[in-house]
């Protein structure tokens, strides 16, 4: 069976959720096609980590489109697994404020579309189409950040759709490079794997070239500083379940096309893209961590928390060991598992207390003991608190840094995971177990907290537990899989 | 193909990408919504000269494949999908208050003209013998000026075009050192364009019916800072 197939069950749930019927099919359409999807990519996941090639599966004359090696099946598990839960999520947060029939069909349309056009982007192999599917990410998007309609997710999706786009313009200037750089060096296939055969012919300076536009062009959408003002405002103001797939893996899936440009340059001469990605990196999560301490709004605090684990995963590719490829890509699995349940969590929060004002909230611990409880755990697992998963997958990354002699930079890391920390930690302690300002209104959560969320906090708490103190054998070898797609 | 019509077509070649430079700089610059409208149509009618030409210099099948997706999208689907779902009035609008004004604006514009050809002409040389020709740094220059009108317009409309104007110039390079890009990517690429103007009307009427404003670069209330968030639904 092919790759391609896995894109069916969104296109044909879109395609479901606009039908206009009195009863609509939509949610339950949308919650049938992630299980579908979970389950493809599951098995297929399960293959790659099991060392079956998968590409052979394909007919000939596909493999210059359609490619999956150990990277996109992690990528495209991760998808799967945050679309499922964040579809559960909305059965209930999407039906709390009552939307009409055409508004909640449009908010499903748009949710299919959007896990369509991300399951592409791992599956793709031709570098300008993956350009394309990423666009179509944002513009899918963009009417679910802008789904509330109010003033701010209005501001939020245009500032969202206009820099997300104008990052991709200078990116396809980058491709449109990269495929003269491919032309000059005598020619091939121009995919992901026919680039890493052909990079040591190929003229460096264009090379350079165009990694650096392709890396300021996406890394805008990844949320890299200096190109992350456009970040914080989206990932709060969409619904929650929205948030939790632009921040739980939207962002990862963008920066999966940067990543797949390393083992391209590393057969170029004297191209230092290992360097540039270390820079970036620590940038990245130096500004984020030092932000995290200022924020107002907890949403956003989640959204700054993002962009600071965007930039440890970069920062840990620039280490340039194999050892921290494999801390990366575990920090890749354990941001989307904790961000995405960080956003339910927040979800809850913003259903028993409907402020996202973080000063509003104290004492939650006894007015919203479930909102409460998740929040917390939410917090701390971002955080990196031990024994929980971030902080595993943080400690491999520093502990590869420190061995491959990367004192400094590992030092500078260290820090900013910490401040970070006391970041979150700060603002969550004082919502969860500060003294409330006047009388405590009664306990709303019981009542508030429809079933499907309840049901998803669960769920995804699991993962964000277990894998901080056991990685599965089939997980753990698909991980080193993902690794070695990163190394030449 | 004689050595005179080669030196003919590499002319014709180089006027229209200097007339390329000419709107883009006009996209930066112009007042009324309409008339950036206008020279974003002017604009994709010389890229598709510009591909054709080329096409007819190198006897490529395919860049004559762009020319032809470049004259049917841009010009003619482009005005017709801001007709059916943008508001009326943003053919209306005529900015007033730019973020700088249209003199310094037109020098940053300079400036940056004069970086594109420091950094196009060494990378055209690269790309092999051949490709030497305004392309490369005119399309450059198209694709900072694209993100420079992005910065300081307010107005829906310059901004629209603004972001489809870089892709424009992206592409003005790219028919010049990416030749024989797939005719599948290209189709895509243009139909990437319409959906941008499909969403970006949507989020403009939305906008103008939640707050009454075309001028969607001056919202600008979500930042850190204590709640001083007002209007109706702010928080949600």
């Amino acid at each position: 069976m092919s790759v391609v197939w896995i894109l069916l069950p969104p296109l044909v749930a879109a395609a479901l959720a606009g039908i206009p019927l009195k009863r609509s099919l939509a949610p339950g359409a949308t919650v049938v096609s992630c299980l579908l999807v979970l389950a493809g990519a599951s098995r297929l996941a399960w293959r790659v980590a099991a060392g079956d090639p998968v590409g052979d599966a394909l007919g000939p004359g596909w493999s210059n489109w359609v490619a999956v090696d150990g990277l996109s099946a992690l990528i495209l598990f991760l998808i799967a697994l945050v679309g499922t839960t964040a579809a559960v999520y909305s059965l209930g947060y999407m039906a709390h404020g009552r939307p009409t029939p055409g508004k909640l069909r449009l908010y499903h349309a748009n949710y299919n579309l959007f896990i369509f056009s991300m399951l592409a982007i791992p599956i793709v192999a031709e570098p300008t189409l993956v350009w394309i599917v990423v666009e179509l990410t944002t513009l899918c998007s963009a009417l679910l950040v802008s789904f509330d309609n109010t003033r701010g997710a209005l501001e939020a999706a245009w500032k969202y759709v206009v820099l997300s786009l104008l990052g991709a313009g200078i990116a396809l200037f980058g491709f449109l490079v990269l495929f003269a750089a491919l032309h000059a060096g005598g020619g091939g296939a121009y995919t992901w794997a026919g680039l890493v055969d052909a990079a040591p012919r190929m003229p460096a300076f264009l090379m350079q070239t165009a990694f650096l536009l392709i890396l300021i062009g996406l890394g805008t959408k990844v949320g890299l500083v200096p190109m992350h003002t456009w970040l914080p405002d989206a990932h709060s103001q969409a619904p929650s379940p929205v948030c939790a797939l632009l921040s739980g893996i939207e962002t990862t899936t963008i920066l999966y096309v940067i990543l797949r440009l390393f083992p391209v340059m590393q057969g170029v001469p004297g191209a230092h893209a290992e360097k540039w990605a270390l820079v970036l990196g620590l940038v990245s999560a130096g500004t984020a961590a030092f932000l995290l301490l200022q924020v107002h709004d907890y949403k956003r605090l989640f959204a700054f928390s993002t962009v600071e684990h965007m930039g440890i995963v970069l920062t840990a590719v620039g280490f340039g060991a194999s050892a921290a490829d494999y801390g990366a890509m575990q920090q890749i699995v354990s941001h989307a598992v904790t961000k995405s349940f960080c956003f339910f969590a927040a979800g809850a929060v913003l259903l028993a207390v409907g402020t996202r004002e973080i000063s509003a909230v104290r004492g939650l611990i006894r007015r919203a003991p479930a909102a409460g409880t998740a929040l917390m755990l939410g917090g701390l697992g971002i955080a990196g608190a031990p024994p929980l998963a971030v902080f595993l997958s943080e400690f491999v990354i520093l502990k590869a840094g420190l061995a491959r002699g990367h004192y400094f930079a590992t030092g500078l890391l260290a820090v900013f995971i910490v401040i970070a920390f006391f970041g979150v930690m700060l603002h969550l302690n004082r919502m969860v177990f500060g003294q409330p300002e006047g009388p405590v209104p009664p306990d709303t959560d019981g009542a508030s907290l429809p079933f499907s969320c309840r049901l998803t906090l669960v769920l995804a708490a699991l993962p964000v537990v277990v894998l901080g103190v056991y990685i599965p054998k089939p997980l753990h070898d698909l991980l080193a899989q993902a690794a070695t797609a990163l190394i030449r | 193909m004689s050595d005179a019509t080669r030196e003919l077509l590499q002319n014709l070649n180089a006027l229209a990408a200097g007339l390329f430079l000419l709107t883009a700089f006009g996209i930066v610059a112009t007042r009324q919504a309409r008339g950036c409208l206008q020279l974003f149509i002017a604009q994709s009618l010389l890229l598709a000269a510009s591909a054709a030409l080329l096409g007819l210099r190198f006897d490529s099948g395919h860049l004559y494949g762009v020319a032809l997706v470049n004259l049917v999208s841009k010009p003619i689907i482009v005005p017709w999908l801001l007709r059916k779902v943008a508001p009326a009035e943003l053919y209306t609008r005529r900015e007033i208050d730019q973020a700088l004004n249209i003199p310094i604006t037109l020098l940053i514009a300079l400036a940056l003209t004069v970086g594109a050809y420091f950094l196009g002409v060494p990378l055209a040389n690269a790309v092999g013998p051949g490709y030497h020709g305004p392309n490369v740094p005119i399309g450059i220059a198209g694709l900072l000026l694209g993100a420079l009108t992005l910065t300081v317009r307010r107005e829906a409309m310059p901004l629209l075009i603004g972001l489809l104007a870089m892709e424009n110039g992206a592409f003005l390079a790219g028919v010049s050192i990416a030749r024989d890009l797939p005719m599948l990517v290209e189709l895509a690429i243009a139909t990437d364009g319409l959906i941008i103007v499909f969403i970006v009307g949507v989020l403009v009427r939305a906008v103008d019916k939640q707050v009454g404003t075309t001028a969607v670069g001056e919202l600008a209330s979500l930042r850190e800072g204590p709640a001083r968030r007002s209007g109706p639904g702010a928080d949600s």
